[in-house]
């Protein structure tokens, strides 16, 4: 039995069964780390020591014919934005290395005592900024599926741990589509809730209004299982919302009937996009046209203007959020400097890089006095009309469905110099984070290749939006769709 | 920045000066705004810290919601209308005490507004307007002195990051420096009265930035003003704007204009001074905080907090003057402070005699307060052991001489009056024998006296009781000595 390629239904039956125990699943994944992380590059730092107490202590349960969390044994991968106790959490930043939070995350929390096995913290965009972990601090990560191209981002070192078989499931965050967008060019499954569904408490904001955070996993089952964890209020985070959790697991179904499901195609999603993502996609929808969905053609007509409001909001927030790492309490300081300010300059000018820096400058450009109005004000009104738009399209349909990206996974390198081109990269994901509604990117085929500009098959994802607390629909029909085969062949 | 001789009274009388007060009261919740430390002061530095006040990366902020009953109790009693939704904005600026590098505050959506308060002109009343109430959290404290090395560095202590402040901002209504006196006064015996701060300026639970500006007598437009910070008593402000308005009508005479900045007051000098424009050159770039919720205030919970607010001070005063026939004087005295008001009361009910209990805590207990630098809740005479001691003198049991000598007694060892006079020996004297043997003592002595009182002149019948009372230390039952005296001398 190969280990690292278990869906956590299989591990569960199989711990039951006594067929492996948690600290051989544990070791299985620490090999495969060994082997390919070398060159993928998915985790800053590893945890052996919490994971693999955490699997012996799964194993004296068993023994001891106790009951087991969900996801008792299952070894996970968690973004370096989230705060992990005793354990080093940089963000990818120079500013935060060796930073050790005295404190777990919620999310982090919730997975562990829900049985899951830590095994390390992931690579991502300096924190959270960027849509290729080419921003990261330290180094860059590598798609598994083509090592010169980039996993996605920012949260990449997840997505390609799990597409590597590096982890079972792993957490990222979501702020314009830090989730799904590396989960579709890692060809794994990226879910991020409703705002609010997930507690942020412990997640390193960057624009708190945005954040999100939210699982990956090889199969749509799998991330339901890690959302039902982390899914539900948390009174340490106001924002989390106190709406009942379903039992998303038990709503997936078996082989599910799409009938009289409508899914909504907006056809601002499917201009100047990669011609052959739109034929997967296309691909896609007929599929779930074949299971009984119905297709409804509609339109998100301020859709245009999301990247720009998207980029004044996030950069807003994150100018104020950013604002603590000032060399005075914590993390790194300027070696040397003649007085206070003088600390700050040299503090963050050394601790940040470029891009993080640009967004700081952004946004405090957006805030200032006189163009507050012009941007930060016009940006929330746009944001209302984005929103209004969803909602006025989920009064017609169930679910919309649409490109994750226009691109598929492309090379390292290529895009780094042109920081507009790496926004435009986050174009169909940013809508639902400014409309705070939920969204999930299942794998949809790959691209065909072209041996001869040695280009392999890369993956392509299918996003699946739905409205707000509606997650049940949103992973019932991701799951129909991986039922009906993904058309894997596409 | 004077500009030669100082301005006379007549140059100062053709000038007009607008003022407005800018207030922080720190409220008395025993924990902090958004987490759950404590909030007493003096404790070691940095001991009442948490990941929330520390501004440790991923923490996030919950309203602690006595800290809006008690500001809004204070919206309530001045006045204002409490706004069914207000919201919290972001205050962005670096400084080593604020760890966040913002504080969270309010803005544009305050907590309430359109409050007053009514103070005494020339005997007149005069409604000063408030223009808002809103909530915020406290910075922390440097620490520049006091450590081996404060000539290299400065510390930081984080205790007060977090304690709760409500900002109370007048309208520019005040004309004078005593006028902002009478204000400021009112406003703490409020707060005092309402329970919701203790108003210790020197702890800086009640902090005061002014902003003045002078005008023509009977201009409609205002003048450029400035605001005049480090106001940290009630002496320093009246000095402080006294001369800041001087200043600014010498500048005015001497042909130059206010630049609107921010000033000093420096006691030592007993002058202000401009601040380095870099200091106070602050664009805050406040914008809503995306980790809290609007703050919404059903009619339900603002009720009840107008339900709980006690008799405040304008109607406890014109009570007292009512129900007690107390000079207006007395009765602003006595309602200074809830205590004081309450000691009152209970002293005056128990004696029955409202003005002798006004002369007795508005004198006597007073000095021995002072003197003790204590307040009336810290007194060692409780108020029933005062009504004991004032039913004694209003018996005519001892004199007033005497009842002076019990109560500094009865203050030193938190006796009863009788326990006191026991100790003492310092009990009446109603032995007719011993009278009669004192006042033929001192009619032998005074001749002439009793002479005169024999010739018709019984108005010197008071001197003799003076004299006997003299002769028996004022232990002898004055109107025994009286009928007494009237005998012997007939």
């Amino acid at each position: 039995m190969e280990l690292t390629q278990l869906t956590i239904d299989a591990i569960r039956e199989g711990l039951a069964a006594r067929k492996f125990s948690a600290e051989e699943l544990v070791r299985a994944h620490q090999g495969e780390i060994e082997r390919k992380d070398k060159d993928v590059r998915a985790y800053l730092s590893l945890s052996p020591e919490r994971a693999l107490e955490q699997a012996r202590k799964v194993d004296r349960q068993i023994a001891a014919g106790e009951k087991l969390g969900p996801l008792a044994g299952v070894p996970v991968a968690i973004k370096d934005v989230l705060l992990t106790k005793g354990l080093a959490t940089t963000c990818a930043s120079k500013i935060l290395k060796g930073y050790v939070p005295p404190y777990d995350a919620t999310t982090v929390a919730r997975l562990e005592s829900a049985g899951a096995c830590v095994l390390g913290k992931t690579n991502c965009d300096e924190f959270a900024m960027g849509s290729s972990t080419e921003n990261s601090g330290f180094f860059t990560t590598h798609n598994p599926h083509a090592l010169d191209r980039v996993p996605g981002g920012s949260s990449g070192g997840s997505a390609a741990a799990v597409a590597a078989n590096m982890a079972v499931a792993s957490l990222g965050s979501d702020t314009g589509g830090s989730i799904r967008q590396p989960a579709a060019l890692c060809g794994v499954v990226g879910m991020m809730g409703t705002y609010g569904r997930v507690s942020r408490y412990g997640l390193v904001a960057f624009a708190s209004s945005l954040d999100h955070v939210g699982p990956f996993g090889r199969s749509v089952r799998d991330v339901a299982q890690v959302l039902q964890i982390m899914a539900g209020r948390d009174p340490l985070d106001s924002t989390s919302a106190d709406v009942p959790v379903p039992d998303y697991v038990a709503a997936l179904g078996g082989e599910n009937d799409l009938k009289g499901v409508r899914v909504g195609v907006p056809k601002e999603y499917f201009a100047g996009l990669n011609p052959e993502i739109g034929a997967n996609i296309e691909k896609g929808i007929d599929l779930l046209v074949k299971q009984g969905a119905r297709r409804v053609d509609i339109s998100l007509p301020h859709t245009d203007y999301a990247i720009a409001c998207y980029y004044i909001i996030c950069t807003a927030e994150a100018s104020s959020n950013l604002a603590r790492y000032d060399g005075v309490r914590y993390g790194y300081r300027a070696p040397e400097y003649s007085d206070l300010h003088d600390m700050y300059r040299k503090t963050r000018d050394g601790g940040f890089g470029a891009e993080v820096k640009r967004r700081i400058m952004l946004g405090t450009y957006v805030l200032s006095s006189g163009y507050y109005d012009a941007y930060y004000l016009k940006a929330q009104k746009v944001r209302t009309l984005i929103t209004r738009d969803y909602l006025e399209a989920f009064e017609d349909v169930d679910v919309i469905v649409t490109p994750t990206s226009p691109i598929p996974a492309f090379k390292l390198g290529e895009r780094v110099d042109n920081p507009l081109e790496m926004y435009l990269a986050d174009i169909y994901t940013v809508t639902a984070s400014l409309a705070g509604i939920p969204g999930i990117s299942v794998p949809c085929g790959r691209t065909k290749g072209d041996p001869a500009k040695n280009e392999p098959p890369l993956p392509v994802g299918m996003q699946i939006l739905a409205s707000h607390f509606d997650e049940t629909r949103l992973l019932q029909v991701a799951h129909a769709f991986e039922k009906a085969g993904r058309f894997e062949a596409a | 920045m004077s500009t030669g001789t100082p301005a006379s009274a007549e140059v100062l009388s053709k000038y007009e000066a607008v003022i407005g007060l800018e207030v922080h009261v720190q409220l008395l919740t025993k924990t902090k705004i958004f987490c759950s430390c404590s909030t007493r002061f003096g404790d070691p530095p940095n001991s009442n810290t948490c990941p929330v006040c520390l501004g440790l990366p991923g923490a996030l902020p919950v309203l602690n919601r006595e800290a809006v009953t008690m500001a809004m109790k204070a919206a309530l009693a001045l006045d204002c209308a409490v706004n069914p939704r207000s919201r919290f904005a972001r205050k962005n600026y670096f400084y080593p005490d604020l760890p966040k590098g913002y504080q969270i505050s309010q803005y544009d959506e305050p907590l309430a507004e359109f409050g007053r308060i009514e103070i005494e002109v020339d005997g007149a009343r005069k409604r000063i307007g408030v223009t808002r109430v809103h909530l915020e959290e406290d910075a922390g404290k440097m620490l520049h002195e006091g450590f081996a090395d404060s000539d290299s560095r400065s510390y930081v202590d984080l205790n007060r990051s977090g304690v709760p402040l409500i900002e109370i901002v007048s309208e520019p209504d005040l004309r004078s420096p005593e006028e902002a006196y009478d204000y400021l006064t009112r406003l703490k015996t409020l707060m005092l009265y309402l329970e919701v701060s203790d108003c210790n300026m020197e702890e800086g639970s009640l902090r005061v930035d002014a902003n003045v500006s002078v005008r023509p007598a009977g201009a409609s437009m205002f003048g450029t003003k400035t605001e005049v910070k480090n106001l940290n008593s009630f002496r320093f402000l009246q000095k402080a704007l006294a001369y800041e308005i001087e200043r600014q009508v010498e500048v005015l005479e001497g042909g130059g204009t206010i630049s609107q900045e921010t000033r000093l007051w420096d006691s030592r000098e007993q002058k202000t001074h401009g601040m380095r424009s870099k200091e106070f050159a602050h664009d805050y770039r406040y914008f809503p905080e995306p980790d809290l919720r609007p703050l919404a205030i059903s009619e339900e919970w603002k009720e009840e907090v107008r339900r709980s607010l006690p008799e405040l001070p304008q109607a406890r005063r014109e009570r007292f003057v009512r129900e007690y026939a107390l000079p207006e004087h007395d009765a602003t005295q006595l309602t200074a402070t809830r205590e004081l008001a309450n000691y009152f009361e209970e002293v005056a009910k128990a004696t029955g005699e409202p003005k002798l209990a006004a002369n007795w805590i508005l004198s006597e207990l007073t000095f021995l307060l002072n003197e003790a630098n204590r307040d009336i809740s810290q007194s060692p005479v409780s108020a029933p052991n005062l009504a004991g001691l004032l039913v004694l003198i209003q018996k005519g049991s001892i004199s007033g001489k005497m009842g002076k000598e019990i109560l500094a007694a009865m203050f030193a060892s938190a006796k009863t009056a009788n326990e006191v006079m026991a100790e003492k020996g310092l009990e009446q004297i109603n032995d007719t024998e011993r009278i009669i043997a004192v006042v033929r003592e001192i009619m032998a002595a005074n001749p002439k006296q009793v002479e005169q009182y024999r010739g018709g002149k019984t108005a010197t019948l008071g001197w003799f009781v003076g004299q006997v009372m003299k002769a028996t230390r004022g232990q002898a039952n004055p109107p025994l000595v009286q009928e007494i005296l009237k005998k012997e001398l007939s």
